[in-house]
């Protein structure tokens, strides 16, 4: 392999045709800690002699006390770019390099072993023709291996090159080779790969890289170099059914309206008949319009501008395709998720959902199986982890139009956002589209109290608050509510200000009317923490026998019973609605503390002393007690 | 109608890759803007945002940080490009550095830039409440650029976390932020010096002639060819700017920036130069050399 530079007797213009007429291979090195990526990579590019001499000058200082070949070079140094891998000796991130020989270009990306950081992994392989899969030969196919060799497959990689690394350090044995080759093969049989080519190597020494190796005799095939600038790896996207999806709508002035965007697929000609994927209504591609000119036909890859011939409604995701191929469009559909987030997925909760130019409100509706990635074994699963693979039905608010991912990567591939944090949590390939009608169910897993908790990510509960008018409770409870709804919590507060105006407006003072009062207000906060919210009752409450029955009521909920328990001479003296003085002056019959009873509780779950704390360190004592 | 089986040459191929990150930004964000250095990086990504957005205008600003020690010849041809093609210019300066007279000689070429450069950008993009600011870094450059994301989150102090980037898979770019945030965005990242240059020949793009040899007034400080721009660059006793035909492979503040001894008075020439050179682009540029890993650590700070 050599660099291919022009010389001085070269025309540039000839030389400058040759670089442009080059195929590029995109391709990506995967495989576990250890194995040689990075020393791969760097070999490639210190054979391809792109290693400039101030590169070199400063990469042999950096290359003491570590692992060099004959050339006293650590070569992963050149490609471990952060601080902290090169102090770690990993990779964290995946690094994009670029090489070329005298038959292609190539960029490649060199992608982390650590299992946490196969989302990295994946980002590398989502924009790669090939896989270089890299095992040690003193180890064979590990635990990463196989995870690696199944996310090329759910990427949809479609050419992977085993490389059986450090075989100098087996003594270039080949019953090693075949081992090794024998079980990946066995393995990746159901994964779908195009071609698979196993390659003996030892990036470190050389062999095996740019021409076959002498130390192994017993090996027939293509050392790598070569076999990676003569491999076919070219679909022919422009044959495929045309997909223009619509990224931004071009309006310099009233007299010009185009919709630009990349055709993803196909090929259109000035002509043709497109019909548009939200609104099903046709039009006639009457200009493509690019800055050096107009042309006839655009093929895939093309970023362009589309002028139609007639007013239509097309905004900033829309797609555009010919009317026989249409894509699919619907609001359900089937897709394969790797989850790259710490915190775990869940059915029912709602994600941003970004395929193509559409970003939507998405919920996963059917978690329906989790697929090992050691065993390719599928298992039934309630969430899904941290770089774990499963099989889900995903809602979206609003149709959207899609391809399976197996036809179009480019609209059926999508990522999943967090609402809040904007991260992005997962990945994911669409299998295929459900139909509206027979499928819009949400019943394909039991809907029940642990499943609406878990979507909100709390622990639905009563907590009953009973004390003196004037004692703090709804104080303690509004700044309670305050603060867990700050850290995402879903709470709300019942109170005689909205029960008595609405629910219970039928009811009086008397007796009876105060347990159905209580009775209706139990009911109704069982109903809410059922629906998964956590209740916070503010009555007054003054008898046990009520506050018993409330507490049947919730059954096998958590009901915490608060003692506001503030003496009624501090109530009396806050008076903050004056209902003591109206009282005392005889205007308000019945009232609790003058001429009614309160029943101080036997057993509260806990008390709140309001004449000795604040409002906020009582509610401060009743956070750290719930512990929620 | 029957399509012929094609497909695009490797230029076209990144041309269309950029431009369409290029539309993504200024659908997906509120206040875009785009970095301007005047180099050749720069005049490419100029090239590319005319042609994303054609026959519209560029949908938003330049932004050029001016730290007044760029080439003089950079500022008239930055001033004469934004009359050409009649985009919006919006240059910056640090007021703080240039009330002190904040200059590479007596601050050193690491605290100028940081308070011309760093801050100064900071200062500019919050100023301007840019949510998104497209640059022109390539991931062949330097060794943490080279595993940085297209669209590069930062945190409202303008800090890239190398360890904690966002996946990026196919073209679904997640330009998501919080209040605060703000997203770098590299249009051409997959390219190379090479592509780069052989763009540039292919679509005649225009450049300043700082790249082009000719007999320049250079001065030679630690093995490096300095140009004697204009007065204020301080000569030691007895030295004086001699004529040398040189050129520059990167452009900005002349006092820390390279220059080669060549004769590569043209595009071909200049190609066919690099092709043969054994030294990296970014040598020539004096902030980088300071310490292993200092561009990553100027990247979290903010730099760009």
């Amino acid at each position: 392999m050599s660099l291919s530079a022009p010389n001085a007797n070269t025309d540039i213009a000839l030389w400058l045709q040759q670089q442009t007429d080059k195929s590029l291979l995109r391709f990506l090195t995967c495989g576990s800690v250890d194995d040689g990526k990075s020393t791969l990579i760097g070999r490639l590019l210190y054979d391809s002699q792109l290693i400039l001499d101030d590169q070199l000058a400063s990469l042999k200082k950096e290359s003491h006390n570590r692992t060099t070949g004959d050339e006293g070079i650590d070569f992963s140094l050149l490609v471990d770019g952060l601080t902290a891998e090169r102090e770690q000796g990993i990779t964290i991130d995946v690094a994009y390099r670029f090489f070329s020989t005298d038959k292609r270009k190539f960029i490649v990306a060199d992608t982390p072993g650590h299992e946490q950081y196969t989302r990295n992994m994946a980002t590398g392989a989502s924009n790669a023709d090939l896989a270089l899969v890299l095992i040690d030969a003193r180890k064979g196919v590990l635990t990463q291996t196989r995870r690696h060799s199944f996310i090329l497959s759910l990427i949809g990689v479609k050419h992977v090159v085993l490389v059986v690394n450090k075989i100098d350090l087996v003594d270039y044995e080949q019953a090693v080779f075949d081992r090794i080759v024998a079980e990946y093969r066995a393995f990746a049989a159901p994964l779908g790969f195009k071609t698979l080519e196993a390659i003996p190597v030892s990036a470190l020494r050389g062999d095996n890289m740019l021409a076959q190796s002498p130390n192994t005799p017993w090996y027939g095939g293509p050392a790598l170099v070569p076999y990676l600038e003569t491999i076919d790896v070219s679909e022919d996207r422009s044959a495929q059914p045309f997909r223009f999806p619509v990224q931004w709508v071009n309006r310099p002035n009233l007299d010009f309206r185009g919709f630009s965007g990349t055709v993803a697929s196909g090929a259109i000609a000035v002509g043709d008949e497109v019909l548009i994927a939200s609104s099903r209504k046709p039009a006639v591609v009457k200009r493509i319009v690019t800055m050096d000119g107009d042309l006839d036909q655009a093929i895939a890859g093309r970023a362009v501008t589309l002028v139609l011939d007639r007013e239509v409604d097309i905004s900033r995701g829309d797609v555009l395709s010919w009317p026989g191929e249409t894509p699919e469009y619907s609001n359900q559909f089937q897709a394969r998720v790797i989850w790259m987030s710490e915190e775990p997925a869940y059915p029912g909760r709602s994600y941003l959902l970004k395929v193509g130019a559409q970003t939507i409100s998405a919920t996963i509706t059917d978690l329906k199986f989790r697929t090992n990635v050691n065993t390719l074994e599928q298992t039934a699963a309630t969430k899904i982890d941290l770089n774990e693979v499963a099989t889900v039905t995903l809602a979206t608010d609003k149709p959207i139009a899609f391809d399976s991912y197996k036809t179009n990567a480019l609209t059926g591939g999508f990522i999943l956002v967090d609402r809040l944090s904007n991260a992005t949590l997962g990945a994911g390939t669409i299998d295929f589209g459900l139909r509206r009608a027979q499928n819009l169910t949400y019943q394909a897993f039991d809907v029940n109290r642990d499943v609406r908790a878990a979507m909100k990510g709390q622990s639905p509960q009563i907590v009953w608050f009973t004390g003196l008018s004037g004692s703090g409770k709804s104080s303690v409870a509004n700044l309670l509510e305050r603060r867990l709804t700050a850290e995402g919590k879903h709470l709300y507060i019942l109170d005689g200000d909205n029960v008595r105006h609405g629910l219970n407006k039928d009811l009086g003072f008397t007796e009876a009317a105060r347990v159905e009062n209580i009775r209706r207000v139990a009911e109704v906060a069982r109903l809410m923490a059922d629906a998964g919210l956590i209740v916070l009752v503010s009555f007054i409450s003054p008898f046990r026998n009520e506050r018993r029955l409330a507490r049947e009521i919730a059954g096998d909920l958590r009901f915490s019973e608060v003692y506001v328990d503030t003496p009624i001479e501090v109530c009396e003296a806050r008076d903050p609605k004056g209902l003591y003085k109206r009282a005392r002056a005889g205007e308000i019959k019945n009232f609790t503390g003058i001429d009614s009873p309160f029943e101080a509780p036997e057993h509260p779950d806990l008390v709140l002393h309001g004449a000795q704390f604040e409002v906020a360190q009582l509610a401060d004592q009743l956070y750290d007690w719930l512990k929620l | 109608m029957t399509v012929q089986s094609q497909s695009l040459t490797h230029l076209q191929a990144l041309e269309a890759e950029s431009i369409e990150i290029l539309r993504e930004v200024a659908a997906s964000f509120e206040r875009p803007v785009m970095m301007y250095s005047i180099g050749k990086d720069s005049s490419v990504l100029l090239h590319l945002a005319r042609k994303a957005f054609y026959p519209s205008k560029i949908p938003f600003p330049l932004l050029h940080v001016n730290t007044t020690w760029k080439f003089r010849e950079m500022i008239a041809f930055r001033d004469s490009m934004a009359e050409k093609y009649g985009f919006d210019l919006i240059t910056h300066t640090n007021p703080e550095g240039l009330a002190n007279n904040v200059n590479p000689f007596d601050h050193g070429s690491s605290r100028y830039t940081d308070i011309m450069k760093t801050q100064a950008l900071r200062q500019a993009l919050n100023a301007g409440r840019y949510d998104a600011a497209i640059g022109g870094a390539r991931r062949d450059e330097e060794k943490s650029r080279a595993k940085e994301r297209i669209f590069s989150h930062r945190n409202a102090n303008h800090a890239w976390d190398p360890k904690n980037q966002r996946p990026e898979l196919w073209k679904v770019f997640n330009t998501r932020l919080n209040p605060g945030e703000s997203m770098r965005v590299f249009p051409i990242s997959n390219w190379t010096e090479l592509d780069v240059w052989t763009y540039i020949y292919d679509q005649g793009i225009e450049l300043p002639s700082l790249y082009f040899a000719k007999p320049r007034p250079v001065v030679e400080r630690s093995g490096t060819l300095i140009m004697v721009d204009d007065a204020r660059m301080p000569l030691e006793p007895g030295e004086a700017a001699r004529m040398e035909m040189v050129r520059f492979r990167t452009l900005g503040c002349y006092p820390l920036t390279g220059a080669i001894r060549s004769d590569a008075a043209d595009l071909p020439s200049i190609i066919m130069e690099m092709q043969a050179s054994r030294t990296s682009e970014r040598e020539g540029r004096l902030i980088d050399s300071d310490s292993v890993g200092s561009m990553e650590k100027k990247k979290q700070e903010g730099y760009f």
